[in-house]
């Protein structure tokens, strides 16, 4: 217990002891990265399945793929390294650990953050970032200023992107029960449609994972302006700048779907 | 004999009404099933195009077809590692199921059948409805297929169920069976032909695939539904299908008197 | 001017540490009616208009059946459920509107759920909440080594939480309350389920507590030797509806239930019937011992005892006190009627 007592100690706190409690269990810990690890490559051999059969798939080789395939990934994994644990809300409410964050001097969704740290999406992120760097220098994309400030843009802001999803599914919960089966639909179903070519979908598809859930801002937007390619009809290369702009309206989204929740949830639908 | 079966029969019936309290999240799933058809079709329609109209076999219908139909039977197929009598092996509650006049194995089949049956409601059907009334997809205009369909869909179900069972059963020996669930998971969403239909693996893992049980749990039903594996080819998926059901029924009926020794030895 | 805001004005006491005034919660439940599919949506009030002060420094129980209630209160008083009308202050604040100020100056127990970090050591729970309440550094050192000396947990610090006894987590739960040394404690249950030893322990503790900084205790329970020795006021709670509110040995004065003089005589002697302001309950041996009931509120022991000996040699006596127990039973059923929800 040292002398600091700034706003972020609590929460470092917290993480630092989520830390601790997963290297206690060094087995099932190995076990649990193991499995994340085939769950990446298997995703990876999905798409290389495809690419098996075909050449080109909604304008883009297999280099330039792996490139939407590795932001893609690497960009969710992130998220759910942070705030994966989020759509576990209905175990949070039935421990009575919800009740425990209310009575504290803390925001409760930021408390709910913290309160975990799944060190175990380790090797999907390292696939992510394995399949990205092998994408760049299969499609041989110079990494020049634009270049580098892109990908680092794409990086960030498309974490938290898939965070805002996130908390959005952690909202939803408050209202239903099984509310991980709806949400299911948008957190891992827009992880899906980020890691495809957006060129492939139909204008609905394009309206919803383009602009609604902006999950394609995350991949291929930026591997089309990192490519120098024009991009679909509704879909410019361009808008890969707006990234921070679609980060800011899922987020904005996510918080008023939060508010919303607590309401509910202190208005008695625990 | 009869009085065992009007039991399972039973549980059937239990399996399908314990169902209708999860409304909602079929709706949900519902929900689910049909934004990842949309972009599986999308992928896929592509790719056939892509190839020029003809790939491994199939046209945009009848691979439209094949992800509306697995994408209905993803509910009732159940490919996650889970099952009931995993919770009760791990808290084990199940030393007390063994002393019940009722084979523990074929009882959770008949509920899970149940369960399966009552799926094909909200999210079966309708899911091929909406893929038929959007995008559009190839159906058979006989009969015959869908009899034949009707067989390799409860066999499939039941398949799924077997892996399962035995996957969970490990729970005997296995403190905690999640990485293993994880791993099946991943295995047989893959290998059962779901994102992509397993005619199109290349060679060396389309063997691979089929030296497993899980393309005969979605791939080959909806094979048989949509007519792609007609006549012969439909009897010889038969056929496959009741070898891996016999197989893997065996495997989850030896771990079972395994792990029942087990319980007994060390007391539970 | 609000009723609770003239209620104020007219305390001289100062502000009360927790004000409630004509709270009421209330809530849908859907029922199956009869016959499939119709459903039948009737309003539950778990909480009927309460109004209630609780000084600063005072120690009240807060007693009720199963459903009755309380449960719903406190987490109307913590900022955790938003009630359906009137209003609730808390350490003067509105609990929802301040909920982190809130939480600095309130400790809470709920006996049920834990607050502590499962899967670690007692002591890494201690210093993170440390760093939660922004406790500066030495002084929150010096706070967790008093309460873990007078709670006497000292070889469970390095124990992970799950590993307790429940004897042990209960402490450790109330020291967690307690290490931000907050104004009001808030006790849900927080003896259920432990022994004797366990129990008189904490009691001991948290009269100390009070001694020692003066806090409010707050104190949900069903065991009324909680109440006995902790408590100069009880609030008991009937189906949402605050159904006595004074001190304990008055309770048992309301509902009529009567202590009970024992005597024993030196000879056998005929029944003690007709003393002013007592009933005969019985003899035994032949009228050597005979219980008197009288009621506290009516006739002092003192006074029954010299009737007594007016009519016969008393060799020996004991006072049996009502059962509380009884007592409560005998408010629930003096209030409703039917059973909770």
């Amino acid at each position: 217990m040292g002398v600091e007592t700034s706003a972020w100690s609590p929460y470092r706190a917290v993480l630092a002891s989520r830390l601790r409690a997963q290297r206690a269990y060094p087995v099932g810990f190995v076990l649990d990265v193991l499995g994340s690890l085939l769950v990446g490559l298997v995703e990876l051999a999905e798409v290389w399945v495809i690419f098996s059969n075909v050449r080109v798939l909604g304008g883009l080789d297999f280099s330039a793929i792996l490139l939407v395939f590795g932001l893609s990934n690497l960009t969710f994994s992130l998220a759910d390294l942070f705030v994966g644990h989020l759509d576990t809300l209905p175990t949070y409410i039935r421990a009575g650990t919800l009740d425990a964050f209310y009575l504290r001097p803390l925001p409760v969704l930021g408390q709910l953050v913290t309160s975990e740290l799944e060190l175990r999406r380790i090797s999907r992120i390292a696939v992510g970032a394995a399949a990205l760097a092998a994408g760049l220098a299969a499609t041989h994309a110079s990494l020049d200023l634009r270049n580098v400030v892109l990908l680092v843009l794409a990086v960030v802001f498309g974490t938290a992107i898939f965070a805002a999803l996130f908390v959005c599914a952690a909202s939803v919960q408050f209202f239903l029960i099984n509310g991980a089966e709806l949400t299911n639909s948008f957190t891992y179903g827009g992880s899906y449609a980020a890691s495809q070519p957006a060129s492939v979908f139909p204008g609905p598809l394009k309206l919803l994972f383009g602009y609604l859930v902006p999950v394609v801002f995350t991949a291929y937007l930026p591997t089309l302006a990192l490519l120098g390619l024009p991009g679909p009809a509704g879909l410019p290369a361009w808008l890969a700048w707006l990234l921070p702009v679609a980060a800011l309206w899922v987020w904005g989204v996510a918080l008023v779907l939060w508010r919303w929740g607590t309401r509910h949830y202190q208005g008695g639908g625990g | 004999m009869p009085a065992d079966l009007r039991t399972y029969l039973k549980l059937v019936r239990a399996g399908f009404a314990k169902q209708a309290h999860y409304r909602l999240a079929m709706l949900a799933g519902l929900g689910t099933n049909l934004v990842f058809g949309f972009i599986r079709a999308a992928i896929l329609f592509a790719a056939v195009t892509s190839a020029g109209g003809s790939l491994g076999g199939y046209t945009v219908g009848t691979i439209s077809s094949y992800v509306w139909l697995s994408q209905g039977l993803l509910g009732a197929i159940e490919l996650s590692g889970r099952a009931e009598v995993g919770d009760r092996v791990r808290t084990g509650d199940v030393a007390v199921d063994f002393i019940r006049p009722v084979d523990l194995q074929t009882w959770h089949l008949a509920e899970d059948m149940g369960r399966a049956a009552y799926t094909l409601i909200p999210r079966g059907l309708p899911s091929v409805l909406v893929g038929a009334l959007t995008v559009g997809l190839v159906l058979p205009r006989t009969p015959l297929p869908y009899l034949l369909g009707l067989v390799s869909v409860v066999a499939g179900v039941a398949i799924s169920f077997y892996c399962r069972y035995a996957v969970n059963v490990l729970g005997f020996w296995l403190l905690d069976t999640r990485g293993v669930r994880t791993l099946y998971t991943v295995t047989s969403t893959f290998l059962a032909g779901l994102f992509v239909p397993v005619s199109l693996f290349p060679s060396w893992l389309h063997t691979v695939a089929y030296w497993t049980p899980f393309p005969s749990i979605l791939q080959i039903p909806v094979n048989v539904l949509s007519g792609r594996d007609a006549g012969v080819d439909a009897a010889a998926a038969l056929l496959m299908q009741g070898g891996w059901l016999i197989a893997v029924c065996l495997v989850g009926r030896a771990l079972t008197n395994a792990g029942r020794r087990q319980l007994v030895l060390n007391g539970g | 001017m609000t009723s609770g805001d003239a209620a104020a004005a007219a305390d001289p006491v100062g502000e009360p540490i927790i004000e409630v005034a004509d709270l009421t919660r209330t809530f849908t439940v859907r029922r199956r009616g009869n016959g499939r599919g119709r459903r039948v949506r009737t309003t539950i009030a778990a909480v009927d208009a309460m109004t209630f002060r609780v000084s600063p420094g005072e120690a009240v129980g807060y007693i009720g059946a199963n459903g009755a209630g309380k449960s719903t209160t406190i987490k109307m008083l913590c900022g955790i459920l938003v009630p359906t009308s009137g209003r609730v202050r808390t350490c003067g604040l509105d609990p929802l509107k301040h909920r982190r100020e809130l939480s600095r100056r309130i400790g809470v127990v709920f006996g049920q759920r834990s607050q502590l970090w499962w899967d670690l050591p007692l002591r890494e729970s201690f210093s993170i909440l440390a760093a939660i309440h922004r406790l500066d550094g030495a002084a929150a050192g010096r706070r967790t080594e008093e309460l873990v000396e007078q709670l006497e947990m000292a070889d469970t610090l390095d124990t992970p939480v799950r590993q307790l006894s429940l004897g042990q987590r209960m402490r450790a739960e109330i020291a967690a309350a307690l290490l931000h040394s907050p104004d009001l404690v808030i006790l849900d249950e927080p003896t259920i389920g432990l022994d004797v030893l366990s129990k008189a322990r904490l009691r001991e503790f948290l009269i100390g507590e009070r001694a020692a900084r003066g806090t409010t205790l707050l104190l949900t329970t069903h065991d009324m030797g909680d109440i006995e020795r902790l408590c100069d006021r009880v609030l008991v709670v009937d189906h949402g509806r605050l159904a006595y509110d004074g001190t304990l040995p008055g309770l048992a004065g309301t509902v009529g239930a009567q202590r009970v003089l024992v005597v024993d005589l030196t000879h056998p002697t005929g029944d003690l019937t007709g003393i002013p302001g007592t009933s005969h309950l019985g003899s035994e041996a032949d009228g050597l011992r005979q219980r008197l009931g009288f009621d506290a509120e009516a006739t002092t022991a003192a006074d029954v005892l010299a009737a007594v000996a007016d009519r016969a040699d008393v060799r020996d006596l004991s006072i049996e006190e009502p059962d509380i127990e009884d007592v409560v039973r005998r408010i629930y059923r003096s209030g409703g009627g039917t059973s909770p929800p």
